[in-house]
């Protein structure tokens, strides 16, 4: 199996994934920011049809639309319940606008399946140092403003009264989110990032007892699931993301009937 | 001997947009005094602990700090809080949450230690290891203290803090605040609108109704306007 070069380089590109989607996951989770970072995906399925369009590559016109796209909701969201129906809105435009694009480039239907889906097939050493790039440039970020971060997230009141700036950590944050969704697509495609940067920290969160012990175990579970996404797809032929999928979401139900059991005692 | 002051408010008054809340406040509060903030819910209370926080700016008026030694650093526990059940956050990461800066992502081991430390002076030293989610009431509102006073503050800030606890857990609460003031020399401002607990916790009032506020002691303030409309 890794005598194909572009196993290595997905299996390669699936460990930086794996490793920012649990780090990142840890503070989407303590955030409360699930949907938003459903409407991310789909504001980067937009933009990889653009970059498509354009003729460029489509983790950069990925980029672009969600780089920019958290900016402008991060302004907008004072209100949350606001921000959720503001979201929807604007998540229906951008997968318009990415249908769109796509019929534009006229490129055949493939394309669009590997934006969408992912593909393991498609990574060359080239993106896989460009997604290594990027996954540095947010762990040192997320390095750097860590106590920050974690107090406003854990403890968004907290962080107020002591007057942190937690607006700027809050655009902050969805452009770090920005860059691990345009990453974290390029193999499981952006319709199902989010399981990435959800379940595996979402599953966490039931068994760990710290945030450290949350995100090493979110690491870990995220690597499991995308390492033996990628061996079963290599095997069976099945797309990749179908197994992480399951793999992630079977985990999170194991977690869930856990906490019952928990709780039940 | 009266200590030295550390917190002035002179002619302080704050509006919002068409609803003025106090004005023409004067106060001089002195190190190691314990004061009730004393008032009905909507009267301002809040209002005033956030313009002294600097959160809010006052509309006229002006606040000073005149530390005795250094920086007059306050510790505010906030009135509402709002932290998810399932957080693996135990009562110790959640008191260290308050050691911020561009610092490295673990604490210390001085960071640690010190949060040891009023971990052993809140009492939550058994708890240290709870999620802070799965804390009761008043193991909550230790742990928000002890957050507080994490960072070593002068002046403490508690709004309301005692106002969903039982009777026993109030005066547990409050006793352990009085420890510190009398120990550390922390000023307190202890806001509320329970007023048996104020005149037997602290010694200075400031009385807060619509239109008027006023301080002294608690026999002359007009306290039945507090007690209209509280079901107590
Ligand atoms: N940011 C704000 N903008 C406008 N009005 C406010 C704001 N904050 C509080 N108020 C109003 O000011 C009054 C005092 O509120 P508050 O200080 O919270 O009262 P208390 O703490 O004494 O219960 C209330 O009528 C409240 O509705
Ligand atoms: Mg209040």
């Amino acid at each position: 199996m890794f005598s194909y070069e572009f196993m290595r380089n997905a299996f390669a590109a699936g460990t930086i994934i794996a490793i920012i989607c649990g780090i990142m996951g840890v503070f989407v989770i303590a955030r409360n920011m699930s949907f938003l970072t459903h409407t991310l995906s789909e504001i980067g399925f937009s933009g990889a049809a653009f970059g498509v369009f354009a003729g460029w590559a489509p983790l950069n016109g990925m980029l672009l639309f969600t780089v920019v796209s958290s900016v402008i909701v991060g302004q907008l969201s004072a209100r949350s319940e606001r921000r959720e129906a503001a979201t929807s809105a604007i998540s229906a435009l951008f997968i318009g606008l990415g249908i769109l694009f796509l019929s534009l480039a006229n490129k055949n239907a493939s394309y669009a399946t590997s934006i969408l889906f992912g593909s393991v097939i498609g990574i060359s050493a080239g993106d896989v140092q460009q997604m290594l790039w990027l996954s540095l440039l947010v762990l040192v970020v997320v390095f750097v403003i860590y106590r920050f971060l974690k107090f406003d997230s854990f403890d968004h009141t907290g962080a107020r009264v002591k007057g942190l700036w937690t607006n700027a950590l809050s655009i902050t944050f969805l452009v770090l989110l920005a860059l691990s969704v345009s990453v974290a697509a390029q193999i499981v495609g952006s319709l199902l990032i989010f399981i990435l940067l959800t379940l595996p920290a979402a599953t966490a969160k039931y068994f760990a007892h710290t945030v450290g012990g949350m995100m090493v175990l979110a690491i870990t579970l995220a690597l499991v699931g995308v390492w033996s996404g990628l061996v079963l797809s290599y095997a069976t032929n099945f797309p990749v993301s179908f197994f992480i999928a399951a793999i992630e979401a079977i985990f999170y139900f194991i977690a869930l009937g856990w906490q019952r059991l928990q709780t039940a005692e | 001997m009266e200590s030295a002051p550390i917190l002035k408010l002179e002619h302080l008054g704050v509006t919002f947009p068409n609803h003025p809340v106090f004005d023409d406040l004067n106060l001089t509060i002195r190190q190691g005094e314990m004061w009730s903030i004393i008032g009905k819910n909507g009267v301002g209370k809040t209002t005033l602990m956030r313009t002294i926080l600097h959160q809010l700016h006052p509309t006229h008026g002006k606040i000073s700090y005149l530390p005795s030694q250094g920086d007059v650093k306050i510790g505010y526990v906030p009135q509402f809080r709002n932290i998810d059940a399932d957080y693996p956050l135990t009562i110790k990461d959640f008191v260290g949450l308050n050691l911020t800066g561009w610092k490295l992502p673990w604490l210390s081991a001085k960071e640690r230690a010190k949060v040891q430390k009023i971990l052993d002076q809140t009492g939550l030293k058994q708890l240290a290891k709870r999620p802070i989610g799965q804390a009761s009431g008043g193991e909550k509102q230790k742990a928000y203290l002890a957050q507080a006073l994490v960072e070593a503050p002068n002046l403490l800030i508690l709004d309301e803090s005692t106002a969903s606890l039982d009777p026993v857990t109030k005066t547990e609460l409050l006793d352990l605040v009085t420890e510190l003031n009398q120990r550390l020399k922390l000023t307190v401002l202890f806001v509320t609108h329970d007023i048996p607990m104020a005149q037997k916790y602290t010694q200075h009032y400031l009385m807060m109704t619509p239109g008027k506020v006023e301080q002294g002691p608690i026999a002359n303030l007009t306290t039945e306007k507090v007690w209209e409309g509280e079901n107590v």
